[in-house]
């Protein structure tokens, strides 16, 4: 079980937050000019990566804030935890 | 002396308290420190227990908690224990116990036939023989299942209390024998906040037992004083009898403190046990080594023994198991138990299996007076119930055969030592690598994970001093880390131990009288009884791979998860392979470490804990009317109110009527109730709804789909504008959380300039649902506002005093019926309820519930998402094209209505259907089939979502989604029910009652 820094509460154990999959996924400006193929990438592909991974995580049971977690899926290891709208950092293993 | 092998003294127990128990119903005698397992050895009561598979008789092996063998069922009653170790259990007065798996006795057990067959039982016995014919599996698993499991659960409700507790601190210290004693005292005095747990009662762990020293003191003395420091420690936690069984990532560790399980029939108020979830900065691992069985052929029998478990039932039990002693090992360190052993006044034999012994080793046997039989093996051992006799041959330089004749000496107990293995289990399961090591001939640490170490025997470092130095430096590395600097002088000056253990042979199993693959009894994993021929077999038939020979064997799968047995396995796979240990690898390590109760793990979260229950301000009132009660998510809602001798139906029918007829009421407090406020509300409804708010007044209601991106309807609701930049949302009641989390996911990842607050007010009201042609004259008496047609309109909300108190009345309603939804702040909800039952006497009000409820919407044909949608409809597919807008631009699933699937013809879509019988209401969940046939499969084309009988109507009712239900409006369907009878139905609009919407309008 990990131990999970929140950008607004400091560090909580895993039990109050969730994960919500990849982060990075923006949803497309104007998804009327998009073409089906793009529309059915942003509402299914995700990456996956045995290495690392950028995602998206809640604490419920706390602040309730979003926010984003770099994090290694294989060592489990949290790299970083930013703020929802900051650039997608720069991975050591990317 | 009352006890026939107890000693007159030494040892940690007290002589002075007679102790009282039963086992197999025989009273019988210990004093305060046994074990259960110490006072039966004491009693000279060897046999113990029947294994699992043949059935045969098992004694005491081990002294600790990796015990294969002596396992028994604990008490009676609700709080009976199944499967626990005798070697582990505390001795209490009264404490009764008694053999497992055995009938009728464990002296006389019929289940021993399979011992006779085991020829017949090999691995894999199983699952090569009832396989076939598939349809007889049924047939097996019954009596498999009676075959199955070792001690018996308990049946009852378990009476024992149980808690948890979430502790944090700089070092963690599993383990206190004098390595984790002198890494714990090192840290904390250099300022750390440490935690020291050890399973065992006493601390001080193997050395309690042994003739060692440390800096000049006798190993007892020296624990004591150390053990006495800490406990004077404001910043040490000490737990005895708390056995860490998990350790999982960023160091977190579970332990189980065993609180009463000691004491007699315990009436005191404390908890039975204690789980501790434990977070701390940096883990050090002490949990020291287990001795290794040797694999010969017979060596399960009663009366054999680890020789490190003898030495410690001599020194801390003062009990002897044996006289006629014989010791088979292969390694040096099993001397010192002979040593101790004689000095009690018993006869040691010692057979080593090594070519050559040591000077040194030699002289002690010669001062001790100890025979040995070097090069020689143990090959034979008889003795139905106990041990009687052993046979040794001696073997040739190869070890591949036998040299001399064979000699038969009289034995009562016999020990073996076949090294140790570190107890890497729960260094493995925080993912730490573990590696061969060929000098013990066992897996140490390797890699470790972040803020750990590991010390002592755990980590493979048998040297006593060297490893206190380590411990040392363990415990000041640990301390220093997590920002404690204070200067720690190395207290560690000498230790000694009289006979080291260095190094140990392989020995993949011995040879025997018979070849090893056929018909002998070399037992490897002693719990599940897997012998070294079924590792063979498993190798002749492909199960090569570690996972697969310990599934198809299912060595190390028992309840001591191979403590004993796991690396004699991979031995015995590594010579088979003809490959190194190494390279043969080991199965992973998984927890509780040692078994743990699932009490422990519910801890106080269990009957109403168990998930929290949500009541409305109301709540009283339905239970004193008699209401049934259904969950919906956590809450509780009335479900019907039965009068004295009604059927569900009746009281349904009855509550149908009334609320058509004249005025019923509902307690709809428990919808989702979400607050919106900012200037960008409009905007953001604009992006969550299909259709469009922007210009919805103010004092407006609107209903609203709620989509999700893949265009599919997620939930819906009427929401409210309240204010210019104020909006009143209601969602589905068990959808509420996850409205709420769709609303802040968007507005915090999306949209993130929007100056949108969305509150949850659920709780903050109380919601009467007044409705029914009287339902206006009811309110008209209870409030002095003007809620005629004209000034609160069908679809509009009025703030106004209701019996005195603030509430906003919205005209809206789920029923078809006039109706008005009275919001008043929960603290007056009671008040106000009462206040309207009163004032509707004269109209016959009447209470309904869900059920009701779900029978005048379906009249009406509004849908309830989530029964009669599943996530894979969209608001065409529902008939709803209405409620979605054409000019907006944009709002969440608008884009995937285009997707080609979506918006493809034929999708199964809303329809209602009328039952031609006009009788049958059928199941909800029935399929709708092209064509009916015999029996199953059949072709599907929709199922049914919602069915009841209309009372308004007099006949059955029903929505379905159907393929294309859109254009077969007027067909006829078939529908085939579980007891084989077809219903036939014809596909009409999903609109039963007033479709012009005159009664709600009025």
């Amino acid at each position: 079980m990990f131990v999970i820094k929140c950008p607004y509460c400091g560090e909580r154990d895993q039990t109050e937050f969730s994960c919500h999959g990849e982060s990075h996924i923006a949803r497309p400006e104007n998804p009327n000019e998009v073409g089906d193929v793009e529309w059915g990438k942003y509402l299914f592909f995700r990456s996956n990566p045995k290495g690392m991974h950028y995602e998206r995580w809640t604490h419920d049971h706390g602040c309730r804030r979003w926010f984003n977690v770099q994090r290694h899926t294989v060592t489990d290891k949290i790299m970083q935890t930013y703020k929802m709208g900051q650039p997608k950092p720069k991975g050591i293993n990317d | 002396m009352i006890n026939r092998n107890r000693l007159f003294s030494g040892g940690l127990i007290d002589r002075n308290i007679l102790i009282k128990f039963k086992f197999n119903g025989k009273p019988l005698q210990g004093y305060q420190g046994d074990t259960l397992a110490s006072a039966l050895l004491a009693n000279d009561i060897h046999l113990v227990g029947r294994s699992f598979k043949y059935h045969r008789p098992r004694g005491i092996l081990t002294s600790g908690s990796e015990e294969p063998n002596a396992l028994v069922q604990l008490g009676k009653g609700a709080e009976t224990e199944p499967n626990a170790r005798a070697t582990e259990i505390e001795l209490y007065d009264g404490l009764e116990a008694s053999s497992q798996n055995c009938w009728p006795s464990v002296n006389h057990d019929i289940g021993a036939l399979n011992n006779l067959f085991s020829r017949i039982l090999p691995a894999g016995f199983y699952y090569k023989t009832f396989m076939w014919p598939p349809s007889m599996w049924m047939f097996y698993e019954y009596f498999i299942r009676r075959a199955a499991g070792l001690g018996e659960a308990p049946k009852e409700k378990n009476p024992s209390r149980y808690e948890q507790k979430f502790f944090y601190c700089d070092v963690t210290v599993v383990g206190a024998g004098v390595n984790g004693l002198t890494a714990a005292l090192t840290a904390a005095r250099a300022g750390a906040s440490v935690l020291l747990v050890d399973e065992k009662p006493e601390l001080g762990g193997y050395l309690l037992n042994a003739k060692s020293r440390i800096n000049n003191l006798d190993t007892k003395k020296w624990i004591k004083d150390t053990v006495k420091e800490l406990m004077a420690l404001e910043n040490v936690t000490v737990l005895n009898r708390t056995a860490a069984t998990g350790y999982y990532d960023y160091n977190y560790v579970t332990a189980l403190q065993k609180i009463t399980n000691h004491l007699p029939n315990s009436l005191s108020k404390q908890p039975r046990e204690r789980f501790w979830r434990i977070r701390s900065k940096e883990v050090i691992l002490a949990q020291g080594a287990f001795e290794r069985p040797l694999v010969f052929s017979g060596n399960d029998r009663p009366g054999i023994m680890m020789a490190s478990s003898a030495q410690t039932y001599v020194n801390q039990y003062g009990v002897l198991p044996g006289n006629a002693v014989t010791l088979f090992t292969n390694n040096d360190h099993a001397y010192s138990v002979a040593v101790d052993l004689i000095s009690k006044g018993a006869k040691v034999i010692i057979v080593d299996i090594r070519s050559n012994i040591s000077e040194k080793i030699r002289k002690l046997c010669e001062q001790n007076k100890i025979e040995t039989y070097i090069s020689h093996a143990v090959i034979k051992t008889d003795g139905s119930k106990k041990i009687s006799s052993i046979t040794v041959q001696e073997l040739s330089e190869d070890k591949q055969s036998f040299v001399g004749e064979a000699v038969t000496i009289g034995t009562d107990l016999l020990l073996m030592s076949g090294g140790w293995n570190p107890a890497v289990q729960l260094f493995s399961q925080s993912r730490g690598k573990l590696k061969y090591n060929d000098q013990i001939s066992s897996f140490i640490p390797d890699v470790l994970v972040d803020n750990q170490a590991v010390i002592g025997s755990n980590n493979g470092d048998f040297n006593l001093k060297q490893s206190l130095m380590s411990s040392y430096e363990a415990g000041l590395g640990a301390a220093h880390r997590t920002g404690n600097k204070q200067e720690v002088e190395n207290f560690i000056n000498d230790a000694n131990e009289p006979i080291e253990f260095i190094t140990a042979e392989v020995v993949p199993y011995v040879l025997g009288s018979k070849p090893v693959t056929h018909g002998s009894k070399h037992f490897i994993d002693f719990q599940n009884d897997v012998t070294a021929a079924d590792i063979f077999l498993a190798q002749r038939e492909g199960y090569v791979s570690v996972e697969h020979t310990k599934r198809y064997t299912t060595t190390g799968m028992a309840t001591d998860q191979g403590k004993t047995s796991n690396v004699n396995a991979l031995a015995l796979m590594s010579h088979i392979q003809q490959k190194p240990v190494g390279d043969v690898g080991h199965t992973t390590f998984r927890p509780p470490y040692v078994p743990q109760t699932f009490g422990a793990i519910a801890g106080r979260n269990v009957d109403q804990y168990f998930d929290p229950q949500r009541l409305t301000a109301i709540h009283e009132w339905h239970i004193d009317n008699g209401a049934v009660f259904e969950d919906v998510g956590q809450w509780k809602r009335p479900y019907f109110y039965p009068k004295k001798v009604e059927t569900m139906t009746e009281a349904v029918n009855r509550e149908c009527i009334a609320a058509r007829a004249s005025v019923g009421i509902l307690d709809a407090s428990t919808l989702g109730k979400i607050d919106i406020q900012g200037p960008d509300a409009a905007k953001f409804l604009n992006l969550i709804y299909t259709n469009a708010w922007s210009k919805l007044e103010i004092g407006a209601c609107r209903y609203g789909l709620m989509c999700n991106e893949h265009g599919m309807v997620f939930d819906d609701g009427v929401t409210t504008r309240l204010g210019e930049n104020h909006y009143h949302m209601t969602t589905t009641t068990g959808g509420a959380a996850r409205v709420m989390s769709w609303l802040e996911e968007f507005l915090q990842t999306e949209w993130l300039d929007m100056k949108v607050y969305c509150t949850s007010v659920t709780e903050q009201w109380t919601v009467l649902s007044i409705c029914g042609p009287n339902s206006r004259k009811l309110l008209a008496s209870l409030t002095e506002d003007d809620i005629s047609n004209e000034e609160l309109p069908y679809m509009r909300m009025k703030e106004a005093k209701v019996c005195g108190v603030d509430a906003r009345i919205f005209r809206i309603s789920f029923t078809g019926e006039l109706s008005f939804e009275i919001n008043v702040s929960a603290r007056y909800g009671r008040y106000v309820w009462d206040k309207v039952i009163e004032a509707g006497k004269k109209f016959n009000i009447t209470p309904y519930g869900t059920e009701t409820m779900h029978v005048l919407r379906a009249e009406k044909g509004f849908i309830i998402v989530g029964q009669d949608t599943d996530g894979s409809a969209t608001p065409s597919d529902l008939n709803m094209d209405w409620i979605v807008s054409k000019k907006k631009e944009d709002f969440l699933g608008k884009r995937s209505f285009l997707r080609p699937d979506t918006a493809k013809n034929g999708r199964k879509q809303l329809v209602g259907l009328l039952i031609n019988d006009k009788k049958t209401v059928v199941p909800e969940g029935s399929h709708i089939v092209e064509e009916v046939s015999k029996q199953p499969p059949m072709k599907m084309e929709g199922h049914i979502t919602s069915s009841y009988f209309s009372p308004t109507l007099g006949h059955p009712i029903a929505m379905a989604m159907l393929k294309n239900g859109k254009a077969r409006n007027g067909d006829l369907v078939k529908i085939p029910l579980m007891n084989g009878k077809v219903v036939e139905a014809t596909v009409t609009e999903n609109v039963f009652y007033d479709k012009a919407g005159a009664r709600q309008n009025d």
